[in-house]
Formats: C-alpha cells, sequence, structure tokens
C-alpha cells in the first residue's frame, strides 16, 4: 500500500442521475507521470477533482499515501492543481498570485521572496513580479499557474488540460518544459488532456478513459501497440480496424485471407477485431503483395503520404507511406505477422 | 462613426432635461433676488454665503449622517443577501431576486405611506405589541430620526444587494477553488478572494444609495414629520413655500458638488476594479 501515492478504489460519482465516473480503480507511484486520457464527458476531469478534493466521491475510496482522505477538504491536502483556464486572481500581481498559499501558511516575508523568486526562475519568468496578470500572454499565464502551485511544494500536481489554450508551437514547447520541470522538482503529476499526441509524449503512464471508464492503463508504448480494445485503438494513433476469426494460435482469418500473427490464447474461432497501423502496411508491386488495391486518394502530410485504398473485397485501407503512389494505381500490400494487433471484442453496455 | 446623427435623440434630451435645467440652476444660485422675490440677473455670492449660516450647515450635517447611516446599514444588510442569492440555484435565484424587485413595482410613495401605517401611536406595530400586553402605552416609532433612516434602509436597500449581486454571480469558482487549492479556510477564501473580486458591486451599491439617501425629501418629509429637515426638504421649502428659488438653486449646486465628491473619490476604486455596472 504505501508503494502508492494515490490510489482510487471503485470510486463512482454521480450528478444527479447521470453517472460520470463508475468504478474506478487507480493507483499512482511516487514522481510518476501520469496522464489521464480520455475524449470530453469521459471523465478525466472529474477523477481530477476528485483527487484534488473538489468532488466527493459518490462510493468508493482515496487514498493518500495509504490514509482515507475522501472527507478532507481541498486546503488540507498536499496536492496542487493547475486549473484549465488557470484561474489566476486577477486583483493581484504575478508575485502576489505566486505568494498566494505562502502567505496563508503564514510564512515569513524574506521566505516567501526567496522562494518566489526561485519559483520564477524554474519558470522562466524572472523579473516579472509587479506585472498585472492581465499584461501576461497565454503562455506566460500558464507558467505563473504552475509557479503558483508548485511553490507550496505539493507532493502531487494536478494538471487539467494546461496547454489547452496555447497554440500548436507554443504546446509543444511546453509539454517538454512540463516534463523537465517534473524531472526536476521530483514530484507526481497527474495530467488531464484529450490530445492523445500529448499523453504519449509527456508521460510515464497513460490512462486511457471513456465514458466514466477506465478502457486501458499502460505506459505509451503499450497503449499504442497493444490496444486492448477497439475504442483505445480508434483513440490513440490512426489505425484500420477490421472484423476477423482466431483459426488457431497465431492464425487469424479476415476478408477470407489467412494472415500470420504473433498472438495466441484465444478460442477456436473466437471472434476477434484486428488493428492495423497506417505506417505498418508495405507497398509493393501490383501482384507482389498478400492483397491487392486500388489507389483512391492520396493526400500529402508533410513527413509521409496518407494513401487511401480499395481492396478487392471492397474494403478501405488506410495506409502511410513515405513513398508517392498515383491515384487509380493498383498497388499490393504485403501485412508482416509483427504488423497484426488482435484485440478482444468489445462488450459494449 | 457615420451613425453618430443616431445619438441625436439621445443628444437632445441629456440637453433639454439634464444640462439645461442643472445650467439655469447653476444661474439663478448667482443671482439677486429683488424684494417681491423675483430674479435679477445681477450677479451675487450672497446665496452661498447664506447656506453658511449655522442653522443651514447643521441640515447639511444631518443629511450627510444620515446618508452615511443609511449606506452603511445597506451594505451590512445588503452584502450577506447579496451572497445568499448569489450562492443559491438558479431557480431559488430567480424566486430571490423577484422578491427584492417587486417591491420596486409599487408607487415609492406608496410604500413609504404603508410605513406610517406600521409605525404610528395607533399602527400595527403598536397595536400588537400592546395586545401581547409587551408594553402599556404606544412607543413612540414615528416622526423621528430612526423612522426617517428605517424608511431609507428599506426603500433604498435593493439598490444595494442588485449591484453587488450582479458581480458577486459573475465571479468564476475556479477563483475560489484555486484559493482552497492553495491552502485557504472558507473565510481566507472570502476575505482575499471574494470581496476584492467584488468591490466594483460595492462601490456602485454605495453610491446608489448615497445619492437618492442624501437628497430624499419625501421620506423625511413622511416619516420625520417635519422634525428632520434634510438639504431636500430645505431645496423643496424654498422652491415652493419660500419661493426663494435663487437659494434654492444655491442649495441644489451644493448638493450636486457633494454627489460629485463622493462619485469623484469611488471612481478610483471602479476603475480598478475593471466592470461598471452603470
Amino acid at each position: 500500500m504505501d508503494k502508492y501515492i494515490i490510489e482510487l478504489q471503485d470510486v463512482t460519482k454521480k450528478f444527479g442521475e447521470k453517472e460520470a465516473l463508475c468504478g474506478i480503480n487507480l493507483k499512482i507511484r511516487p514522481k510518476e507521470f501520469v496522464t489521464l486520457l480520455g475524449p470530453s464527458g469521459c471523465g478525466k476531469t472529474t477523477t481530477l477533482r476528485i483527487i484534488g478534493g473538489f468532488e466527493t466521491p459518490t462510493s468508493g475510496d482515496v487514498y493518500f499515501e495509504g490514509k482515507r482522505i475522501n472527507d478532507l477538504p481541498p486546503y488540507q491536502r498536499q496536492i496542487n492543481t493547475v486549473f484549465q483556464k488557470y484561474a489566476l486572481f486577477p486583483h493581484y500581481n504575478v508575485f502576489e498570485n505566486i505568494a498566494f498559499g505562502l502567505k496563508i501558511k503564514k510564512i515569513p516575508k524574506k521566505i516567501i521572496q526567496e522562494k518566489v523568486a526561485h519559483m520564477l526562475k524554474l519558470v522562466n519568468l524572472e523579473g516579472f513580479e509587479k506585472r498585472d496578470i492581465h499584461s501576461l500572454s497565454g503562455g506566460q499565464q500558464q507558467r505563473v499557474a504552475i509557479a503558483r502551485a508548485l511553490v507550496n511544494e505539493p507532493q502531487i500536481l494536478l494538471l487539467d488540460e494546461p496547454l489547452g489554450a496555447l497554440d500548436l508551437k507554443l504546446r509543444k514547447e511546453m509539454q517538454l518544459e512540463l516534463k523537465n520541470m517534473q524531472q526536476r522538482v521530483g514530484i507526481t503529476f497527474i495530467y488531464v488532456t484529450h490530445d492523445q499526441e500529448e499523453a504519449l509524449t509527456m508521460s510515464d503512464r497513460v490512462v486511457v478513459m471513456s465514458e466514466g471508464e477506465i478502457q486501458q492503463i499502460g505506459t505509451p508504448e503499450d497503449i499504442y501497440n497493444e490496444p486492448v480494445n477497439r475504442f483505445v485503438a480508434d483513440f490513440i494513433g490512426e489505425g484500420n480496424i477490421l472484423d476477423g476469426v482466431m483459426i488457431e494460435d497465431f492464425q487469424v482469418k479476415m476478408e477470407d485471407k489467412v494472415f500470420t500473427c504473433l498472438d495466441k490464447g484465444f478460442q477456436p474461432n473466437e471472434r476477434v477485431e484486428v488493428l492495423i497501423r497506417p505506417e505498418d502496411i508495405q507497398i509493393v508491386k501490383g501482384d507482389e503483395g498478400m492483397m491487392k488495391g486500388i489507389v483512391e486518394s492520396v493526400m500529402f502530410k508533410g513527413v509521409h503520404y496518407e494513401i487511401t485504398v480499395k481492396d478487392e473485397g471492397g474494403v478501405r485501407w488506410m495506409i502511410h507511406s513515405i513513398h508517392m503512389v498515383k491515384v487509380g494505381e493498383t498497388i499490393g500490400m504485403v501485412i508482416v505477422p509483427d504488423a497484426i494487433h488482435i484485440m478482444k471484442k468489445a462488450v459494449w453496455k | 462613426m457615420r451613425k453618430q446623427w443616431l445619438s441625436a435623440p439621445y443628444g437632445l434630451w441629456a440637453i433639454v432635461f439634464s444640462i439645461a435645467p442643472i445650467a439655469i440652476i447653476a444661474i439663478y444660485s448667482f443671482c439677486s433676488r429683488s424684494p417681491y422675490g423675483n430674479i435679477i440677473y445681477e450677479f451675487t455670492l450672497e446665496n452661498y454665503q447664506k447656506f453658511l449660516q449655522p442653522i443651514y450647515l447643521r441640515v447639511l450635517w444631518r443629511s450627510i449622517i444620515l446618508a452615511v447611516q443609511s449606506t452603511l446599514i445597506c451594505f451590512i444588510l445588503g452584502y450577506p443577501i447579496a451572497m445568499m442569492i448569489a450562492g443559491s440555484g438558479s431557480k431559488q435565484k430567480n424566486i430571490m431576486v423577484m422578491l427584492f424587485v417587486l417591491p420596486l413595482w409599487t408607487n415609492f410613495l406608496l410604500r413609504t405611506y404603508a410605513w406610517m401605517v406600521l409605525l404610528r401611536d395607533q399602527g400595527v406595530i403598536n397595536q400588537v405589541l400592546m395586545a401581547l400586553k409587551i408594553i402599556d402605552g404606544p412607543l413612540k416609532l414615528l416622526y423621528n430620526h430612526n423612522a426617517v433612516l428605517l424608511g431609507m434602509v428599506y426603500n433604498f436597500l435593493p439598490f444595494m444587494v442588485l449591484p453587488i449581486y450582479s458581480v458577486l454571480s459573475k465571479i468564476d469558482s475556479s477563483f475560489i477553488e484555486a484559493a482552497e487549492d492553495l491552502g485557504a479556510t472558507n473565510f481566507q477564501v472570502f476575505a482575499r478572494v471574494i470581496f476584492p473580486l467584488s468591490l466594483p458591486g460595492v462601490i456602485s451599491g454605495l453610491i446608489m444609495v448615497f445619492m437618492p439617501a442624501v437628497s430624499t425629501f419625501v421620506i423625511s418629509d413622511l416619516l420625520g414629520g417635519g422634525q428632520t429637515v434634510l438639504l431636500g426638504n430645505l431645496i423643496q421649502n424654498q422652491f415652493l413655500v419660500a419661493r426663494n428659488w435663487q437659494f434654492g438653486s444655491a442649495i441644489s449646486m451644493m448638493m450636486i458638488t457633494l454627489i460629485l465628491i463622493t462619485m469623484g473619490l469611488t471612481a478610483k476604486y471602479q476603475r480598478e476594479g475593471g466592470r461598471q455596472l452603470w
């Protein structure tokens, strides 16, 4: 138990009749960077708010270092939050915002000044003490919000889509910076986002959520390469997802063709779903492939072309390739065993 | 910019009903008076000098004291009420706001007359208290300082509650959560976040109560019974009874100045708060 800093046990949350969370089980280790990932309304923010103390679970328990904290108000938790829209106090300047938590703890003025200066250095905003909140750019406000939370030396920092309001370039910079910061201060970050790329880039572990349930917990590699079901496969990256049947171990049949794969342990003839990532399909000359198809569209995406191919059975495949093909051309496709990923058929409620 | 002429009706309105009358009053206040009370267009400071007599300064002082008292009482009563309304569910919120606005739909005079019915010697309050044997004879509730104060607070309380409520209900709940997150107890959240953020509403409320309170003459006339002469009564008297328009105008100018000073003092805070109600 003491290995985990935060533990959620069978946590549910209802808002009126609506069930926002149905039985969340989650264990987070100290110094981990965990991301809660999912589409809007999946319960990720509610989970974060329960950890922060802004919501109480309808049932289930929340543990902090092994102690139950269900009824502990936010101000008594060693947890701080970076809010979605930063929630910087408009009537205070940068210094006063960052010093807010320290002043409340009645820390001597001199120490407050040292700590705030240290934080401003950490977030690259030296000399901004007297600045008005309204005069800061989105990226600067966001750094102040991080500094305001971190200056209290929390055990856990909660971040609720903190980069949502920033433009793409700044967002990428801040992703790296946040990751760096987390490693330097050495505390647990729990991060909420709906951006799968952000989740994959920053996290030690990703928690994929949908409809108030956890779909999968794993490292970014696990989540991308071994999604447990169609939802995760679809939400993380792009993919071709087909119905298939496991004939026996290492043999899967789809579209009346048998492919060799690396998966085993299914019932004979169990119906499964098959994920093939678009970058894992190789394009060869017309007759040399395992399947044949006609190119329907080609889009240039920068690093690669995104190619749609309609095969003989009428199924459309998405392929990412650095090789140019022409629309209307007949091509062959090769799918190696390593590229085929078998998923249990999801049981949807 | 080309649509400027659309503001012509407003401009006309302002000139005819605000600027011109004030200008006329300003001119009158510097005019002399003929033995029969007619206006002689001859410059004099006599009217203002007259106002400096102790008897009139006492009226000024009484007006200010009463206005300040009623403004403070309205604030002390109004702020918690505004918080309560802002903090309740949307359905109750509408009902509570309605309850505050509803009396404003009745005529101001009628509402003040109603208080006379309640407060007078044979009024409802005295009758009930005597019936319950709490008191032997009727209490002197009407025609004194406190009755005027009560009337002002009663009539002007909505003007304090509504602007404060309007600002409070617009405060983003994430500010409150952020303060809690940073370790603030409920009281600290109020003192360091909610109250400072509500200041523009408070300032609006203070002005909107102080202005009518310092200039009222109906409330002091009806509930004060002529015992409590205020600036408003004095002006009314000079114009309608004493027929000394020059002196009445001078007092009016003093009152306008007083109100402008109050607004000037508070404007600073209002600009800092960013949002203005009016």
